[in-house]
């Protein structure tokens, strides 16, 4: 299949960027990557410079793929990733928009490449628990419901690539923060620092310069793992609890959870 | 106090603030609707309603510092996180194609400027009888009828009657996430509130205006 490529061209951070045109012959059997790649042995055997591009484990678990596809994040196909997405999903004779996804707290390294260590920073003030050291606990020492412990992994599913981010109108971090919070929430493992990581991730959140949630849905749509609006609410049920009545962090408490 | 200020600090908080003013806004309008469409049995009896509140005294200027205070926390809030998601996304896509956002949800911002507009003219208009081809102090009922004789005057009202319809249904949807009231049992309820409320809402307001531009109000 024979497709034009509009591709996000942006040689650093603090250059200027601009869409260039390729044209890039494709099987309908490649994963988009793959058509990136064919893409970028061409570039590099006619001395251009190939494309930069974020990709690590292509099986769609790392979330290290991104790009916005023909203004969708991770293109076309629900809960797909990048990686996983084929070439089947388009036509012969397509123009294809590819571009990083945007957002300030994601800042542009080069071409398609994001950085998006905000993320990371986000998981280090809260994404945590406390456990002890030293012999394994038992497996099934605390009863956790089938419920709860489906909801934990469903929110656990996120795999942090930034397509909610990339999606929202409002460049928002809620749905990855939602999920983060909520799969330690709803398991009794998590409860010793709930309220106090609730409160930290969402500060660190606002910190890195993501904007708020306006309740599009968007980012439910993009999520290449169907991480669901009401990890969100719950979010906002934590938040609201761990600001205006939890103690752990009251000077004559400090310390105490 | 110190725990609302830092909850007011976060967006989620600001969210939160406008949930509930909406709500206060939400309340204070059903009972303007209700009231309202006794033009449709006799106008005098709005006269009545008006002479009712006035009545009220002290309790009527609570009620309105009270919806001043919604009306100034909700913009403050509105204004604030715009900025915060302008500035979220300072480059825009070449194209971005949104997927399941409704026409209410995206029109918000620019729908709550209208009926900022709107609310400031409504007051003038038939509180203070600016715009108004013959203002009669106290005659409510009449007020609004030979108000809305003038066409552009009514359309106005109906146009900012369908941004209100469009504003409160996604905001009466919100409100529950926004709260952290989303369950997968009662979502289909919350869909319904919310279309519902703001049809009916909205729906009563705009019969009036409706009926002026048809010729069939008074």
């Amino acid at each position: 299949m024979q497709l034009t490529l509009k591709v996000w061209r942006q040689a650093g951070p603090d250059a200027p960027g601009r869409l260039e045109t390729h044209a890039v012959e494709a099987n309908e059997h490649m994963s988009f990557l793959e058509m990136l790649d064919v893409l970028n042995e061409g570039l590099i055997a006619t001395g251009g410079e190939p494309i930069a591009f974020d990709h690590d484990c292509r099986e769609g678990i790392c979330g290290m793929c991104s790009l916005m596809i023909n203004g969708q994040a991770h293109g076309p196909r629900a809960a797909t990733t990048t990686c996983q997405l084929h070439m089947r999903e388009f036509q012969d004779g397509d123009t294809i928009v590819v571009e990083p996804f945007r957002a300030r707290a994601f800042p542009v390294v080069r071409d398609l490449v994001v950085d998006r260590s905000a993320f990371d920073r986000i998981i280090a003030v809260g994404g945590y628990i406390t456990a002890p050291t030293g012999s394994a606990p038992d497996g099934n020492a605390i009863p956790v419901p089938k419920d709860s412990a489906d909801l934990a992994m469903d929110a656990a599913a996120c795999i942090g690539c930034g397509a909610c981010v990339a999606a929202c109108p409002n460049a928002s971090a809620m749905l990855f923060t939602s999920a983060k919070v909520a799969h330690l929430a709803r398991l009794p493992q998590g409860q010793a620092e709930r309220w106090r990581r609730v409160r930290a991730m969402v500060e660190q959140m606002d910190e890195e310069g993501f904007g708020g949630c306006t309740n599009f849905g968007e980012c439910e749509t993009a999520c290449p793992k169907e991480i669901s609006l009401e990890n969100i609410a719950l979010l906002n049920r934590d938040h609201l609890r761990a600001t205006l009545i939890d103690r752990s962090g009251d000077s004559s408490h400090a310390g105490v959870m | 106090m110190n725990r609302i200020l830092a909850l007011w600090r976060t967006a989620i908080g600001k969210k939160v603030v406008m949930a509930l003013t909406g709500l206060i806004g939400l309340a204070f309008l059903v009972s303007h609707v209700i009231s309202n469409l006794l033009v449709f049995t006799d106008p005098h009896h709005l006269d009545e309603w008006g002479e009712f509140l006035r009545s009220l005294g002290p309790a009527l200027w609570l009620a309105r510092a009270v919806l001043l205070g919604a009306v100034v926390l909700h913009i403050v809030a509105a204004w604030q996180l715009t900025q915060q998601a302008r500035a979220a996304r300072p480059g825009a896509y070449a194209r971005h194609d949104t997927q399941v956002a409704t026409y209410a949800a995206r029109t918000m911002r620019w729908g709550g400027v209208l009926l900022a507009v709107f609310i400031v003219f409504h007051i003038l208009h038939l509180t203070w009888g600016q715009f108004h081809p013959d203002f009669r102090e106290g005659e409510v009922g009449r007020n609004l009828i030979t108000g809305l004789a003038v066409t552009p005057v009514a359309l106005f009202y109906a146009v900012a009657m369908l941004a209100l319809g469009a504003h409160f249904a996604h905001g009466v949807w919100s409100v529950f996430q926004t709260l952290g009231l989303n369950h997968p049992a009662w979502n289909r309820a919350r869909i319904a509130l919310a279309v519902g409320s703001a049809v009916l809402i909205a729906g009563g307001f705009l019969a009036i205006p409706l009926a002026a531009l048809l010729g069939v109000l008074g």
